[in-house]
């Protein structure tokens, strides 16, 4: 660990997927081998007790971070290095996940599931410790002790959400990661959840890895923001500095589709285009093909990370010549 | 479960009986009157397989109790004959509705053996091969690819024919319904092992699969309990129908030659022994046991047809 204050840190991380069709297929129609690589070259740090936020559209490789750094993957290059806990061992990480449907066993009862982690890890001795435990499980994320007999089916998304936090701390951990934990509920139950998910930061003293889509849920939630586009992180710095003064193109397009209540008919730029499939990256700066400012250089020369205020990183040719010229 | 401070007055869990009545499966079997006749008809058949030693008039096993001035009697509604044989006696005087009673306990325990064993075989390979993918998937795979090329019966026809020339002749009757169950096994478990392997590469990748790897739930426990109850809807229809198939394969070695011998007569085995009198005017002989088959078979047919229906949430 570079800095003892902080929980994770994740340097050089990298991951690629096998994409190619099977040996018959490639034989017979002389296919070549196909890479996708959805996480490149990506580095941040999560201190102890905060809540980073990693951002981006679909597809740009934040949901493959959540499970490098859980482990349910194995990284191609790179480290995922956590700091010890409060009981010595490196800090283990659980998950909150995106779908509330496909992330409860439906032939399970709720006290069951919420009592796997107890019962495999042995964290209590006996049957009637587990429901205990289970019981306090539920009433801290604002469910009933009588729901420990229902089937995951007799709830709703947002219920389904609380059980599967209730679930995900009940390994007593200090690290969650939160693979888009709103982004399947209504915005009321968001809401409901977000302020859930902060008490219980609060009360635990939690380290929070927040993946989403959405800035505004991000805004509410984390102390640092990593915007990531197509596998890399093109801009990272604190919350607030970020949304006062975004330096990357592609973090500015982001802000501007958030709807803003005091200019509720203000013309939103729409982001122009698709992100590129990450089988064919394009040459140089992976948003040049969207970017409202680039350069011949960016079509051909991929931007190294530069300082940027509020201690934080941009990786844009563009920005780092505003920056050298002021 | 302990009583929690908050709510004592927790409502009990249902019984499962309570909660099998209130499901719709059990709504959907209720208002299909076929479903229920069926269900109810190889009920009665293997309550009358089960109690044949307690029903049957006759024991068909034992030699002494056959006597020989009571062969060829018919039916009893027909001219000749004679209480206590309803349904007539064959060439040695043996009753056909005690051979039929015994017969039919053979076939239905060949039939539910063979689902067991290939079952068994099916879901543990499906289940691995579905998980872990890779060379283990498409070695397996292809092995089972290669024995369905092959006709079932063909394969059924030389397993047993081939097993039973390699026991020890004292062994040969005692070990032929083991042989039967093999040889029908061996082509049975590869449905099932297909089934399991594609629900299981769905599953395997679900979000709640992936909780219990978090936690570090060994692999086999998260196939047997994770996984494994989440494909079994699907293996219910397969394994209904299958053993309607097994009873009838069985049926068809029995009837070749090459299944239940005749000292233990199976349904095929009693076919086999009438069809050589149908033509001295004997029909009872093979008519009686063939129907019974028939029926038998019909009715594992109409549940399965029903259960696939039911389970089948696009025809709901």
């Amino acid at each position: 660990m570079k800095d003892p204050r902080n929980a994770l840190e994740v340097e050089g991380l990298g991951m690629v997927f096998d994409v190619s069709a099977s040996w018959l297929n490639r034989v017979v129609e002389r296919k070549p081998r196909r890479y996708l690589r959805a996480v490149d070259d990506v580095t941040f740090a999560v201190p102890r007790g905060g809540c980073l936020a990693l951002v981006g559209e679909s597809g740009c490789g934040k949901s493959t971070v959540a499970r490098l750094v859980t482990g349910l993957y194995r990284p191609t290059s790179g480290t995922v290095a956590f700091a010890p806990g409060r009981d010595g061992a490196p800090l283990a990480a659980q998950m909150i996940f995106q779908d509330p449907y496909a992330s409860l066993n439906p032939r399970w009862r709720v006290g069951d599931i919420v009592a796997e982690p107890i019962r495999e890890l042995r964290l209590r001795e006996t049957e009637a410790d587990v429901t205990d435990r289970v019981a306090d499980l539920l009433r801290t994320v604002g469910l009933s002790p009588d729901d420990m007999a229902k089937f995951p089916h007799e709830f709703s998304g947002g219920q389904r959400q609380r059980i599967s936090i209730a679930r995900a701390l009940a390994s007593e951990p200090e690290f969650l990661v939160c693979d888009e934990p709103t982004s399947a509920l209504d915005v009321s139950v968001q809401a409901q959840i977000l302020n859930l998910m902060r008490r219980l930061q609060d009360e635990l003293v939690l380290t929070y890895l927040f993946i989403s889509h959405d800035l505004s849920v991000v805004r509410h939630m984390s102390d640092r923001i990593a915007v990531m586009y197509l596998g890399r992180i093109v801009e990272e710095a604190e919350t607030e500095a970020l949304f006062d003064a975004p330096q990357h193109p592609y973090t500015r397009l982001l802000l501007e589709t958030i709807p803003d209540l005091h200019a509720p008919r203000r013309r939103r730029a729409a982001p122009g285009g698709e992100p590129p499939s990450p089988l064919a990256p394009p040459p140089g700066c992976a948003f040049n093909p969207r970017c409202p400012v680039a350069m011949p250089v960016c079509r051909t020369d991929r931007p190294a990370e530069t300082a940027r205020c509020g201690a934080g990183r941009v990786a844009c040719h563009a920005a780092a010549a505003t920056a050298s010229a002021a | 479960m302990t009583d929690t401070p908050v709510c004592p007055a927790r409502p009990a869990t249902p019984s499962r009986l309570a909660r099998l009545r209130d499901s719709d499966l059990w709504w959907s079997f209720t208002s299909h009157p076929t479903a229920v006749g069926a269900a109810v008809l190889l009920g009665l058949m293997m309550l009358a397989a089960l109690l044949a030693p307690l029903i049957a008039p006759q024991n068909p096993y034992d030699l002494a109790a056959l006597e020989l001035w009571n062969a060829e009697l018919p039916p009893v509604w027909v001219e000749g004959g004679q209480w206590p044989y309803v349904l007539g006696t064959d060439l040695q005087g043996r009753d056909v509705l005690s051979a039929m009673l015994y017969g039919s306990r053979i076939s239905i325990v060949i039939g539910i053996a063979s689902v067991i064993v290939s079952l068994a075989v099916g879901l543990s390979l499906g289940l691995v091969a579905g998980y872990f993918g890779g060379i283990v998937d498409n070695v397996l795979m292809r092995i089972g690819d290669v024995l369905l090329s092959i006709p079932t019966i063909l394969i059924a026809i030389l397993v047993s024919a081939v097993a039973r020339e390699m026991l020890p002749p004292g062994l040969r009757e005692a070990g032929a319904a083991a042989v039967l169950v093999l040889a029908i096994s061996l082509t049975a478990w590869v449905q099932y092992a297909r089934t399991v392997r594609a629900q299981t590469m769905v599953e395997r990748n679900k979000e709640y699969v992936q909780a219990a790897r978090l936690i570090r739930v060994p692999a086999r426990r998260i196939m047997l309990r994770h996984i494994l109850p989440n494909t079994m809807t699907p293996i219910l229809v397969a394994a209904t129908l299958n053993f309607g198939l097994a009873i009838l394969i069985e049926a068809t070695l029995s009837f070749l030659g090459v299944g239940m011998p005749p000292t233990e007569p199976s349904l095929g085995t009693l076919i086999r022994i009438g069809n050589q009198y149908l033509f001295s005017g004997l029909w009872w002989i093979v008519l009686f046991p063939a129907l019974h088959l028939c029926l038998l078979v019909v009715a594992v047919n109409l549940l399965g047809d029903w259960l696939r229906d039911a389970l089948n949430p696009k025809l709901r």
